[in-house]
């Protein structure tokens, strides 16, 4: 016990201020939405939503576009909004930001003159000072640390209804959250409990397979140039080789690229190949931490963006006997026809 | 669907996939090359590994891995003069061994 203590971290409990992703608002829209819902209405927090906020220009610092210099200044500036405002807790969508934050400020701490030019450099350009912040968390950190006041307001649990058993989930935790920095994350690189933690106090079971901790094959340089996206897909078919014989029911991630990827690579694998890798040849619909929690609490599945995925996600909410209407799946807030589902 | 990339054979050695029957079947019936420590005499002192491309000990590796493709064509290369078993230090008879795989990859066909 005493041991496991070492793989905590601090997590702040209120007051948050939130760092949105760049790709997550295109690809999981109602992720980060319902997570601002959830904080603000279920668990009664206050969090403020900065329009001023930018990206942390993370992915052009991972394909060699954006230098080191650039990058700091840029999350300088998101740290001067937040101060600004008055918080000084952190709540990072993504585990890309999470990785980027956690990265400049360790640079600060071991070279407190990089730390000044960058200061300079945020005062020539904008006009700004900033503090650091207090506590930075991961947004999957806030809700397993919550997890058990989130359940307590739960209308269903990650139990196949069909069977009473519970839902087998692949939990896929981005390399960035605590493989760089694993003091930075619940249970460190080796014992990453974060999504773990959500899914078995929400009634689900943990899939343990061979390629658990294998990248998903995101990488920024493999897939930034299609001539290298063989490498990309590869590691994922890589893992969805190994997770098959567990017939898991579905994939929950924190990081957008992995929830992306493993995803969008499903259907590509498909296409290639013809390889499918869920149960009775169907394939394993990929959820964020943020809709896990929102299908738990009951949440209606088209508000939470899960027509936007790749994968069907509705042999899922079967599974769980799920009250939605389908008829609703392509509809927009005005209740008009948006589109048809591609047939084929 | 062409998507202009392809996924990369992994070059993992799965153990569960890979075909064994060979290395089996030479085990049953030979049991000193349980002992091979994959010293290269063999290899270094084989008269048809002079001439051809021929290595006793690569294919003990590639047999032990169960990547036996090509096998077939590689074991016909060996001249049968028993050079290797003369010089084997732990005394396998190896050439009992390629005489082994032969006989594994014919009832295999069958």
């Amino acid at each position: 016990m005493s041991n496991w203590k070492n793989y905590q971290k601090e997590i702040c409990d209120d007051n948050f201020y939130y760092a949105r992703s760049c790709i997550r608002q295109n690809f999981f829209p109602g992720s980060e939405n319902i997570f601002v819902k959830i904080l603000r209405e279920v668990l009664n927090k206050n969090v403020y939503d900065d329009a001023e906020h930018t990206t942390c220009t993370g992915i052009g610092y991972h394909s060699d576009v954006v230098p080191f210099e650039t990058i700091q200044t840029v999350v300088a500036r998101n740290f001067s909004l937040m101060s600004n405002k008055g918080f000084e807790n952190l709540a990072i969508s993504c585990v890309t930001s999470f990785g980027i934050y956690t990265e400049i400020t360790e640079t600060w701490k071991h070279f407190p003159e990089e730390e000044q030019k960058i200061r300079g450099f945020l005062k020539k350009s904008t006009n700004r000072e900033f503090i650091q912040p207090l506590i930075m968390s991961h947004c999957s950190d806030i809700f397993y640390k919550f997890r058990n006041e989130i359940f307590e307001k739960a209308k269903y649990s990650l139990v196949n209804k069909n069977t009473g058993k519970p839902l087998k989930v692949v939990e896929h935790i981005g390399c960035h959250y605590a493989k760089m920095f694993p003091e930075k994350g619940v249970g460190g690189a080796e014992f990453p409990q974060v999504l773990a933690g959500m899914i078995t106090a929400w009634g689900g079971e943990v899939v343990d397979y061979p390629e658990r901790r294998h990248c998903c094959g995101f990488g920024f340089r493999q897939y930034l140039v299609k001539a290298n996206r063989g490498y990309s897909i590869s590691n994922s078919i890589k893992k969805f080789e190994a997770m098959k014989p567990y017939k898991p029911d579905f994939i929950v991630a924190n990081c957008p690229g992995c929830a992306m990827f493993m995803d969008k690579w499903q259907y590509t694998a498909k296409e290639m190949n013809g390889e499918t890798y869920g149960e009775n040849g169907e394939q394993i619909p990929v959820l964020t931490y943020e809709e896990m929690a929102g299908l738990v609490l009951g949440y209606n599945p088209w508000d939470l963006g899960l027509q936007m995925h790749q994968i069907d996600c509705e042999p899922l909410l079967k599974k769980m006997h799920y009250e939605y209407n389908p008829e609703d799946k392509f509809r927009n807030l005005k209740g008009e026809k948006i589109g048809e589902e591609a047939k084929g | 669907m062409d998507f202009g990339f392809a996924p990369i054979k992994t070059r993992a050695i799965n153990y569960d996939k890979n075909d064994d029957r060979i290395i089996h079947y030479v085990l049953s019936h030979d049991a000193s090359f349980n002992v091979c420590l994959s010293c290269g005499s063999c290899t270094a002192t084989c008269i048809a590994g002079s001439l051809t491309n021929f290595n006793i000990r690569k294919m003990n590796t590639l047999l032990r891995r169960g990547e036996p493709e090509g096998l077939e064509i590689e074991v016909n290369k060996c001249m049968l003069c028993g050079k290797c078993h003369l010089v084997c230090p732990r005394g396998i008879n190896t050439r009992n061994v390629i005489m082994l795989i032969k006989k594994a990859i014919s009832e295999m066909k069958k």
